[in-house]
């Protein structure tokens, strides 16, 4: 039983004032990314330059809150030196930790900055212990995000296994496929969240509107086709309709979001130390409308577990931002899978 | 052309038990160097346990070939790990490692000759290192790396490591908790009625305006194209020391042979691609290699 600590609210932001926002509202952390391919939002309009960052983490040291660089991607030979120079850079700065995925990196940052701390990305893909373990012999990691793939009786065997703290996705768009694993963006457009962080990126997106509805493609590949009324979404590759076996239908995901809030007193029974906001590429009217639920959440769910209900306007409110207006339990929820 | 081995990736589809155990007897007959055998893709799958594995692998090594197991890629239940923890610390035979933990495991078992899989996101010649550094002697590049990014990740480290590339087949793209051919037929992954058994190349999924797109293979999602890298061995001799040839459902002992014709001299690439095209199951495509969307086919130079 380890709900006497504290779970940390970790929320998104892709901007300076997606960041204040955050911390305003009750975020204890707050995430983000520079500018370029180091991490895996690498959105136009999106993330932080150096100035923007000093001023971010300034903001939220004086209020209390922790600021995470996300360097997430994976560096390559001919590029390599971007990372690591982000890597300088953020220790430099006075960063609370940096969110690694590839292994070489963090082996550079472990020697070049031992004071780092160092937090495990979801893309790294790790979904046991043995997996997060070997990251904490090798690189001294102290927190591990977790892919959403597992159950909850998995996740309690992982935290049960490993000293690293856990932080699993609380809230957000979902990503069907195991992080880190995912190449169909690379298959699609050449652009992975692996190499260039970004999935489906928004230059090879293209709305029409046809005499059989509006069609969005991307990279010239049909991903929906939306009938009149129907509102079209985002053509993410995996939350398109396709044919199998002669029927349409969303073969992979429905346009929904995750939403774990009725699980958080189990989520605090079994030791996660944090939870997660998705959404760096959302507005700063999100951050504040997702932060506040999750706050109140949070802070009932410390002050008496047993009396803990997802109250119907914490629900309502997190469906207002909600990727297709629902929401799923995903891994958590076995029938999902 | 430098002598390349051929190796033959795990079976990535659910076949049933005689159908296996024939094509592996087949296999032992063919002029493949390398098996990877075992269940990568999921845990469910039970038509061969890991006995069985082992038993088919010593079939090969006594045909002469080398047998390697590979690790499921993701590992999710305390089960799974059990099973990894056998696989890790079996001596008989080489391991590729498809996740960290059977990295952590191997090291721990003081293995120095196992395989870094293409799952383990080596992008980097730091990485890399470190993987060689903790036993690796030979690696997977991922599916998405291109051949010039190869070359450079490859200046500089030691010659001795081995570099496989993933040749032939529809390309493994993603995994999910989800089954994907469970939710076709509305059924839940813990009843799924084993519904992919039998399913030899996977199911196909297209656009709405019928163009092949994907593969569904239970939580394993590939790509509908068949990755082919025949018509590009001129120019791959000089980057990788392994080509990789993933089963598909029939015709993967020809497609063996038109590679090893063509690595003899015996066949041109142009004619080997050209002979392959009616033996696969989908279009052709080598983006990847060239730095392109995946998806593409060009033509070699």
């Amino acid at each position: 039983m380890n709900s006497s600590q504290q779970i940390e609210l970790v929320c998104p932001a892709g901007s300076l004032p997606a960041l204040k926002t955050a911390i305003d509202h009750g975020a204890n952390c707050v995430y983000l990314g520079f500018k370029d391919a180091t991490n895996a939002r690498n959105f136009t309009g999106l993330n932080f330059d150096p100035k923007q960052m000093r001023d971010g983490i300034a903001y939220a040291h004086q209020r209390g809150g922790k600021v995470l660089l996300a360097l997430n991607t994976y560096p390559q030979a001919g590029n390599w030196s971007s990372w690591t120079t982000a890597v300088d850079r953020a220790a430099e700065m006075g960063i609370d930790a940096v969110i690694l995925a590839d292994p070489g990196l963090m082996a550079y940052a472990a020697k070049t900055h031992p004071q780092l701390r160092l937090h495990l990305s979801v893309q790294g893909s790790a979904t046991s212990y043995e997996a997060i373990n070997f990251y904490h012999e090798r690189f001294g990691i102290q927190r591990a995000v977790l892919p959403r793939v597992l159950s909850m009786p998995q996740v309690e065997q992982v935290i049960a296994n490993t000293t690293v703290e856990i932080e699993v996705f609380g809230f957000g768009g979902l990503c069907v496929m195991v992080e880190g694993r995912c190449a169909l963006s690379a298959y699609a457009t050449g652009e992975s969240p692996n190499c260039n962080g970004a999935c489906s990126p928004g230059k090879h997106v293209r709305w029409e509107q046809t005499p059989k509805g509006m069609e969005t493609r991307l990279n010239g590949i049909l991903i929906d086709r939306f009938a009149d009324g129907e509102r079209a979404g985002y053509p993410t590759l995996c939350k398109g309709r396709f044919e199998v076996n002669d029927e349409t239908y969303y073969a992979i995901e429905e346009p929904t979001s995750l939403n774990t809030l009725e699980l958080l007193p189990e989520l605090a029974r079994i030791g996660v130390r944090a939870i997660k906001i998705e959404g760096r590429q959302r507005s700063p009217a999100y951050v504040a409308q997702v932060t506040k639920v999750w706050r109140a959440a949070l802070d009932q769910v410390m002050r008496a577990p047993q009396d803990f209900k997802a109250l119907p306007a914490w629900m309502a409110e997190l469906n207002k931002v909600s990727e297709g207006q629902s929401h799923t339990l995903g891994a958590y929820y076995r029938p999902w899978k | 052309m430098n002598p390349m081995k051929l190796s033959l990736g795990p079976l990535l589809y659910y076949w049933p038990r005689q159908s296996v155990l024939d094509f592996y007897a087949d296999i032992a007959d063919s002029t493949i160097d390398i098996v990877h055998l075992g269940e990568t893709v999921c845990s469910r799958r039970h038509e061969l346990r890991l006995d069985d594995w082992l038993e088919v692998a010593a079939m090969l090594a006594d045909a002469g070939k080398e047998a390697v197991l590979s690790t499921q890629s993701l590992i999710e239940s305390e089960s799974d790990l059990k099973t990894l923890r056998r696989l890790c610390t079996q001596a008989r035979f080489r391991v590729e490692a498809n996740d960290m933990g059977a990295v952590r495991l191997l090291a721990e078992a003081g293995r120095h000759d196992w395989i870094a899989g293409p799952t383990l996101n080596i992008f980097n010649p730091h990485t890399l290192d470190l993987m060689v550094q903790s036993g690796a002697t030979r690696w997977v590049v991922p599916p998405e790396m291109s051949g010039a990014q190869l070359d450079e990740l490859r200046c500089g480290l030691p010659s001795t490591l081995e570099a496989e590339v993933f040749a032939y087949g529809r390309l493994p793209l993603a995994h999910s908790a989800r089954c994907f051919t469970a939710r076709h037929y509305n059924l839940q992954k813990d009843a799924c009625e084993f519904r992919c058994l039998g399913i030899s190349d996977g199911l196909s999924l297209s656009t709405r305006e019928g163009e092949p797109f994907l593969t569904l293979n239970g939580v394993q999602t590939q790509s509908a194209r068949v990755h082919n890298l025949l018509a590009d061995l001129p120019a791959l001799a000089n980057s990788a020391e392994v080509l990789r040839i993933s089963p598909q459902g029939n015709h993967t002992r020809e497609i063996v042979e038109l590679f090893r014709a063509t690595l003899d001299g015996r066949q041109t690439p142009k004619a080997a691609f050209a002979a392959s095209l009616p033996l696969m199951p989908d279009a052709p495509c080598n983006g990847f290699w060239h730095g392109k969307p995946g998806v593409d086919q060009l033509v070699s130079a």
